[in-house]
Parts: structure tokens; C-alpha cells; sequence
């Protein structure tokens, strides 16, 4: 991992000189968390159900969509630094795939983690996490949620051949978890063949997780989640590194 | 190296290219687009696996002991670039971090590549030369014993060019080994020591720009122009001489033998003839490109 820190500190700042990337990220999720709390504080006492979205369902949807922006993002530019010839040239380096990924998967949780207190200091009002809950404990389950995921980027990202393609793989990857995975639908409540599917997708996990750390539930009962997130995390981390095309 | 080979598919890249590179010299792999160069030379690095021969660079095995390898040699890659919006010092001294033991000062480096004054630009800023000038710093950060160049100087212009030239000498003036591979056969014949022709995907010969030139084309020409009327006669006589090509008084005198030149002036001199121009033509590595292989190297 020679390098590390170095190509971590180097890639944020790199990041940084496109500013509209860097606005895209970190303030697009804010303001569509914003915007969609407000709507949703004006509906909620109409239709029945909706108050208990807007209370669980809307920050923990605003959360998913965030790490799901990142592994996007994450896919992306793994995808361009191939086609440009920049891995290329990284490849007859001492740098492994392992490093060159992980310097980009510490970009994207700093960024989410700056994401978060913005939305934390907009979305204030909004959404205060119930009782026995706290920001700390539902910002840890983000992070840990979103590094197993950048984990399947890693995965994509080692595979997808074109810049142009990431994007549409990425999402056509990424958005179907979303209806299985408990954000709009208890996963209970799922037909029995789909909640088995359900169960070995990340994303299932990682809602469930952000859910009990939103509502207030005790780390010590989510560690089948935990447990779950760091073995897919493991598992596509190795898969990753064997498959991994420097161009 | 000895009978390597790599194919992709049915497409055979590489099918027999042997040779071996000393120590403190410029080698050239030379031949056109689509030979196998850099093929031949990815295996080399241990950026790509071979399908067959053997490959010893400083005693390792590239496809084996590649990260052995890797702090112990310098490569420039075809095609290669950086992130758009990295400056010069930052790659420089990014690479420098990479390497266990890293050359004496990135900084100097940059200076000494003429690439002080961009030291904060971002890479999609720079001229191709500038790049390339980049590209070889990066390439000496780790202090190698060998350093490898890809077509280096492809697509500049004729005087970034002779600049890339006299950096590379530079290199080899710091006791390092250069291997390089160049469709260019002037560059070949002004940079390296000795070359490696190549064409579909075999090394055909090895040696001295100037050994292959005598070996594969013994022929010398001589252009010469004289109004004296007796002029073709004397010249037919020179022994070794093959041909005499002539009209209004201007000669093509070709001949097989080294001392051509020689053999005329003396002629000229004994019969006191009137010279009034007076060139020799001498064969190049594309005339031996031309003779090995049956084809220009421009086809």
C-alpha cells in the first residue's frame, strides 16, 4: 500500500480543481434531501403513511442515493483513468489496483462525510433522528455502509471497458437493488423468492443498517448486518483485484 | 532474450524475436507500426505476459519477478497519460513516494528535464514535448539501471525532437542502460548504439546502425559532375564498380566496395579531370530495412 496516502491526498486535491464535480457531489443529494423534506413535511399529515416515510424512509433513501452517487462516481473515474491510459501508466508502477482504488475510496468518504454534515446542518429542521438515535451513530452506519458498496464499484469499475459506459452499467447495477432493498418496501414484505435475493444484495444490508441506526437501535443488534457488509466487501475486494483490466 | 513470443487471438504480435541488450549502451527495437515493438517491449517490462521464450532483464524474470523488477527499471509508455489536473512537481513527487529508494531530489530532475518553469502546471497544459520531457523525469525518479522508452519522440516536431535525443544521451551518460523502441530509422541511426530490426513480428537482425548498413548493403554511390567527354569510359574502369548511370556530364558511379570514394578521386586525379560537383550517397538503416526485409518501411 506504498503510496497510499500520498495518491489519496493527490486525488482530492485533483477532484477539487473541477469544481463542478466537486459541487455536483457534494451539494446535488443536500439540496435534493432539502428540497424533498420540505415536500415532504407539507404532505406528510394528509396521506397516511407518509409521515413514517418522511421519518425513517426519506433520510435513509437520502443516505442510500449518496452512497450509491459515490460508487457511480467512483466507477467513473476508474473508467476514464483506464481509457486516458492513466492506469497504464500507473500499472508499471509499484502501485497494485488495491491501492490505486482504495486512494479513490477514501476520496469518496471524505466527500460523503462533508456531504452528510451539510445535510445535517439543512436538513436540522427536517429530520431530527427520534430518541436514542444520534447523527454520530447513523454517520458511522453511512460511511461503513458506503465503503462495502464502493466495494462493488471496485468490482465494476475493474470490468467496465469505456467512460462513456460506466455511468449507465453503474446504475443498471445499482437502482434495482434499491426496490429490493427495503427503502420503499419492508423487505418482509417482499414475495419469499424475492427477499431470498434480497438478502445477499449489499444494499439490503446497508439500508437495514442505516434504518436501525436512524431509529435508534443498539449496534449490538445489527451485526448481522455489519457482518454481512464486510464479508460481500472482502469477497468483491479480492474478485476486483484478480479481474482488475489496467486498459 | 531468446525466441519470444505473443499472440492475441489469432493474431500473432510477436512470433520469434531474440536478442540482448548490454550494459551502458542505447539499444533500438526499430521496425514499422504493427511489427511488434511494443509488444515485444511490454514483455520486456512485465506489463504483459509472454507466450512463449525466455526473458531475463538484470538476472529476474519479468512475467515472475515483476515486482522485484519494477523498483529496478524506468519505463515511458506508449499512449500513456496523466490526470488532467495533476502539476508536474505532483506526479514527480508522487512517483518519488512510490519507490523505496528514490532518486537524489524530483526537483533537480524536473530542472535538469528543463521543467522547472512548468513545475506547477497541470498535465492537460503542457506541449507533447513537455509531456514526453515529463514522462522521461518520471521514468528516472526511482534511479534505474534500466530505463525503457516507447516511441519517444512520435508526434513532435523535428527540434523537441533533437531535444528528447540529447536527454536520452544524458541518460546514458549516467552509466544507465536505454532500451528504446523507434519507426523512425534516422532516430535509430543518430541515437542508438546498436539495433534490433524488426518486421511481422520477428527481430530479423542485430548489430551497429553502421555493421548493418555494411553488411546488407556493400553498395556505394558516388554523384559526380564533369563536362570531360571521356569521362564514363575512365569510370567503367575502376575495378568493383557496377554501374555508371550518365547524361549532360553529371555521373552516378555505383559500386561494390567500401573504399568507392577513394577508388574515384583517385581516378579523377590521375586523369586531371574537371570536376565540378562531387557527393557521396550513402545507404541508411531504411536501405537496409529495405534489403532485409523486401519492403519499405513506409508500406
Amino acid at each position: 500500500m506504498r503510496g497510499l496516502w500520498q495518491l489519496t491526498w493527490l486525488e482530492l486535491k485533483i477532484f477539487l480543481r473541477e469544481p463542478m464535480g466537486a459541487l455536483g457531489t457534494v451539494m446535488m443529494p443536500a439540496l435534493a434531501f432539502f428540497g424533498a423534506s420540505l415536500a415532504g413535511n407539507s404532505i406528510a399529515p394528509a396521506r397516511f403513511g407518509s409521515s413514517e416515510f418522511a421519518r425513517v424512509g426519506l433520510p435513509v433513501l437520502a443516505a442510500t442515493l449518496m452512497a450509491i452517487s459515490a460508487v457511480l462516481s467512483l466507477v467513473t473515474i476508474i473508467a476514464v483513468y483506464r481509457e486516458g491510459g492513466i492506469l497504464k501508466r500507473l500499472r508499471a508502477t509499484p502501485l497494485r489496483p488495491v491501492t490505486i482504488v482504495t486512494a479513490h475510496v477514501l476520496v469518496k468518504l471524505l466527500l460523503t462525510a462533508v456531504t452528510l454534515v451539510v445535510l445535517a446542518v439543512l436538513g436540522r429542521r427536517a429530520a431530527t433522528p427520534p430518541p436514542g438515535a444520534s447523527l454520530v451513530s447513523f454517520a458511522v452506519a453511512l460511511l461503513f455502509s458506503t465503503a462495502a458498496i464502493l466495494s462493488l464499484g471496485f468490482l465494476l469499475a475493474s470490468v467496465v471497458r469505456t467512460a462513456r459506459f460506466a455511468q449507465p452499467f453503474g446504475a443498471l447495477v445499482l437502482y434495482p437493488m434499491l426496490a429490493l432493498s427495503g427503502v420503499f418496501v419492508p423487505v418482509d414484505s417482499l414475495p419469499r423468492a424475492l427477499q431470498a435475493v434480497a438478502q445477499v444484495l449489499p444494499l439490503t444490508h446497508a439500508v437495514a443498517l442505516l434504518q436501525g441506526a436512524w431509529t435508534g437501535v443498539a449496534w449490538s443488534a445489527q451485526l448481522v448486518h455489519v457482518g454481512a457488509l464486510v464479508v460481500f466487501a472482502a469477497a468483491s475486494a479480492v474478485v476486483a483485484s484478480r479481474v482488475f483490466r489496467w486498459e | 532474450m531468446q525466441g519470444l513470443r505473443k499472440a492475441y487471438g489469432a493474431h500473432v504480435a510477436v512470433a520469434d524475436a531474440s536478442f540482448e541488450v548490454h550494459e551502458g549502451e542505447i539499444f533500438g527495437l526499430v521496425g514499422p507500426n504493427g511489427a511488434g515493438k511494443t509488444t515485444t517491449l511490454e514483455c520486456i517490462e512485465g506489463v504483459r505476459q509472454a507466450d512463449g521464450g525466455s526473458v531475463a532483464v538484470l538476472d529476474l524474470d519479468p512475467a515472475r519477478d515483476v515486482y522485484a523488477l519494477q523498483p529496478r527499471i524506468g519505463v515511458q509508455l506508449q499512449q500513456a497519460h496523466l490526470q488532467k489536473r495533476i502539476t508536474v512537481r505532483e506526479a514527480a513527487h508522487l512517483w518519488a513516494a512510490l519507490y523505496a529508494r528514490p532518486a537524489a531530489d524530483a526537483d533537480h530532475l524536473l530542472t535538469q528535464l528543463g521543467l522547472a518553469e512548468k513545475r506547477d502546471a497541470w498535465f492537460m497544459t503542457l506541449s507533447g514535448g513537455q509531456q514526453q520531457r515529463l514522462f522521461i523525469a518520471l521514468a528516472l525518479v526511482n534511479d534505474p539501471e534500466v530505463v525503457f522508452f516507447d516511441e519517444l519522440t512520435t508526434g513532435l516536431d523535428p527540434q523537441a525532437r533533437r531535444t528528447i535525443w540529447d536527454l536520452v544521451r544524458g541518460v546514458r551518460a549516467r552509466g544507465k542502460t536505454v532500451f528504446l523502441t523507434t519507426h523512425l530509422m534516422e532516430e535509430a541511426e543518430r541515437l542508438c548504439d546498436r539495433v534490433a530490426v524488426m518486421d511481422r513480428g520477428r527481430v530479423v537482425d542485430v548489430d551497429t546502425p553502421a555493421r548493418l548498413v555494411a553488411r546488407h548493403c556493400p553498395d556505394r554511390t558516388v554523384v559526380l559532375a564533369t563536362p570531360d567527354a571521356a569521362a564514363r569510359a575512365l569510370f567503367e574502369g575502376i575495378p568493383g564498380v557496377t554501374r555508371v548511370d550518365g547524361r549532360e556530364g553529371r555521373y552516378t558511379i555505383d559500386g561494390r566496395r567500401e573504399d568507392l570514394t577513394t577508388a574515384v578521386i583517385q581516378c579523377v586525379a590521375a586523369h586531371g579531370l574537371h570536376v565540378t560537383d562531387f557527393q557521396t550517397v550513402s545507404p541508411t538503416l531504411e536501405d537496409v530495412f529495405l534489403a532485409l526485409t523486401g519492403h519499405s518501411i513506409r508500406d
